[in-house]
């Protein structure tokens, strides 16, 4: 298998917080808001920098995704920060019918989400934000892997039209993107090419995938790795091309298994090209407090799970 | 529209449109026939309580916004005009959702700091329900409002004391509203929501005040169902459609708004 260049080891966050100090060099419309997490979301270099462009609006999230709603009207590309469950679960209305039915142009950005916050324990722990948001239509949601492409979809959700979920974390991961990466929303990356089995994984599940694919080569076993980062649109085509090699799939998330990457890939499968898959999730169970990594043993969502699963999904192919 | 339907909420929308008619007809500066989204360097309209969608389309209608003629699809299959306002079939002078309540202040907020932002020094005006200020984020809005000196904004409580399940003081007392509203730190005005001379008054006193470090609201007494007698003076007709004998007897009080629906 091919090794992977690692490039250092940074939180997904601080990709988020540099991709938006950059943009506030960049692009004068761009604004940012927080509700009184701007030290966890890594938003302090823009508010220092443009600090005529950045709202502190105080523990109000509900507040900040209607303000941020409105100032879209008059052309500014509003970039709202907060933990991941007070992203989506708290203001889910308000995303509903002020964001995404009205289209506005607001970049939800949300850190600190799934079980990899770790202490803070279930209350923050949100595993259900994919699927609420990418339930929702003209909602665009994507989910980085590491710093350097959390920092390129910042980039380039400024230059898409329309609502979009940004979703990241805290844990320190490694960085394997490559600067020069060229990320594009709805473009699934291939990152190892294989024939028995695909792995789709999205957010800190690449790396496990990864790192799964390298275990299960040492045991004759090849598995092509997709770095699925845009949940919607889903790329299809990269699914059902890699499908019809491996014809079998593991989806791998930090997520509830209803309503996460893995449902989104069932649909696909089931509609096109049958095939046995199977998910590397949290299966209808809400988080506890403790050590990021160790939660993700506990949980079922560590790289030996996803070795399990792909031998567990070629043991079912026809 | 409602009877023809049978269904939307004609009590608030007789309340409000003396207001409506005063604030598009002679009070803000807009383009109705060249309208974006943005409205730079225009005044912005936002309806938080969009439940009374009747008359906004009315007098986005009359204001030269879209055809009189497409108020008859109000609540209609594949009608631009929904049940609770959207731009989402891209209804000129609709910039933004409302229905489900509490978040057209916060909105509106938003548009004013943009305002500010781009240097425009037009103003932005909202409209709320007396019952809609229930809604919590009405109060966060409010709060940030003050706190960050947000003074392009004019926004209006239509106080008529009624809503769906009864009287406001008896479903959830609002309690002593004006010192509510000054204890978050807004500049208070009042008017009576069906004397024009009045309004026009206090309107032209709200608009002078704006700049100067504080959001402005006006508590507007109003009569839901005003103009039509045996809708007013109750909480009944908020959310219901007067039959044919009924509609006969409203439209026979207001013979004026006859002639072009």
């Amino acid at each position: 298998m091919k090794e992977f260049e690692i490039y250092g080891n940074k939180d997904t966050r601080s990709g988020f917080g540099e991709g938006l100090r950059i943009l506030g060099e960049k692009n004068p419309n761009v604004v940012g808001l927080c509700a009184d997490l701007t030290g966890s979301l890594k938003m302090d270099a823009f508010q220092k920098n443009h600090p005529e462009r950045f709202f502190q609006v105080g523990i109000a999230e509900a507040n900040m995704i209607g303000l941020a709603a409105g100032m879209t009207i008059g052309g500014k590309i509003p970039f709202t920060g907060t933990f991941a469950n007070f992203s989506t679960s708290r203001v889910y209305d308000q995303i509903r019918q002020s964001v995404a039915y009205s289209n506005k142009n607001v970049k939800i950005c949300a850190s600190h989400a799934g079980l990899t916050l770790g202490e803070d324990g279930a209350t923050h722990q949100v595993l259900e934000d994919i699927g609420m948001m990418k339930m929702l239509p003209n909602m665009t949601v994507i989910v980085p892997c590491d710093y350097e492409q959390t920092k390129q979809a910042t980039i380039a959700i400024a230059d898409y039209e329309g609502p979009v979920y940004l979703r990241f974390g805290r844990p320190v991961m490694p960085i394997f993107t490559p600067e020069n990466a060229n990320f594009q929303i709805g473009k699934a990356d291939v990152l190892t090419e294989g024939k028995d089995v695909t792995i789709i994984a999205c957010g800190h599940l690449v790396w496990k995938s990864i790192e799964a694919a390298k275990q299960l080569a040492e045991q004759g076993i090849s598995a092509e790795v997709i770095n699925m980062h845009t949940i919607k649109p889903l790329d299809e085509a990269a699914i059902l091309k890699s499908l019809a090699k491996t014809r079998c799939v593991v989806t791998a998330e930090e997520h509830m298994v209803n309503g996460g990457l893995g449902e989104s890939v069932s649909k696909v499968i089931v509609t096109n090209d049958l095939v046995p898959q199977e998910f590397v999730a949290v299966n209808d169970k809400f988080g506890e407090s403790g050590p990021p990594m160790e939660l993700m043993t506990k949980y079922g969502i560590d790289t030996a799970n996803v070795v399990e699963a792909a031998k567990k999904v070629i043991s079912r192919k026809a | 529209m409602v009877a023809d339907v049978n269904s939307g909420h004609p009590g608030g929308s007789l309340g409000c449109a003396d207001f409506l008619t005063l604030l598009y007809f002679d009070v803000m500066k807009h383009n109705p026939k060249n309208f974006t989204m943005d409205g730079v360097n225009e005044d912005l309209f936002f309806l938080s309580n969009g439940h009374i969608s009747p008359v906004l389309y009315s007098v986005l209608a009359r204001s030269g916004y879209f055809p009189v003629s497409e108020l008859s699809t109000f609540r209609k299959l594949n009608s631009r005009l929904q049940g609770h306002p959207s731009p989402a079939k891209n209804l000129e002078g609709v910039r933004i959702a409302s229905g489900s309540l509490g978040q057209g202040l916060s909105v509106a907020l938003g548009a004013a700091q943009t305002k500010k932002l781009n240097g425009d020094e037009t103003l932005v005006y909202s409209l709320h329900g007396d019952g809609e200020l229930q809604e919590g984020q009405i109060w966060e809005a409010a709060m940030y409002a003050a706190a960050k000196n947000v003074d392009n904004i004019i926004s209006t409580i239509d106080y008529n004391g009624r809503q769906i399940d009864g009287d406001v003081e008896d479903v959830l007392s609002l309690g002593n509203l004006r010192a509510k509203w000054e204890a978050f730190d807004w500049l208070v005005l009042e008017m009576d929501g069906h004397d024009f001379d009045n309004m026009k008054a206090v309107l032209a006193e709200a608009k002078a005040k704006t700049g100067n470090g504080k959001p402005i609201v006006i508590i507007m007494k109003t009569e839901m169902g005003q103009g039509v007698d045996y809708m007013v003076g109750t909480h009944k007709w908020h959310g219901s459609a007067p039959n044919a004998e009924q509609l006969e007897a409203a439209l026979k009080q207001l013979e004026k708004t006859l002639d072009d629906y």
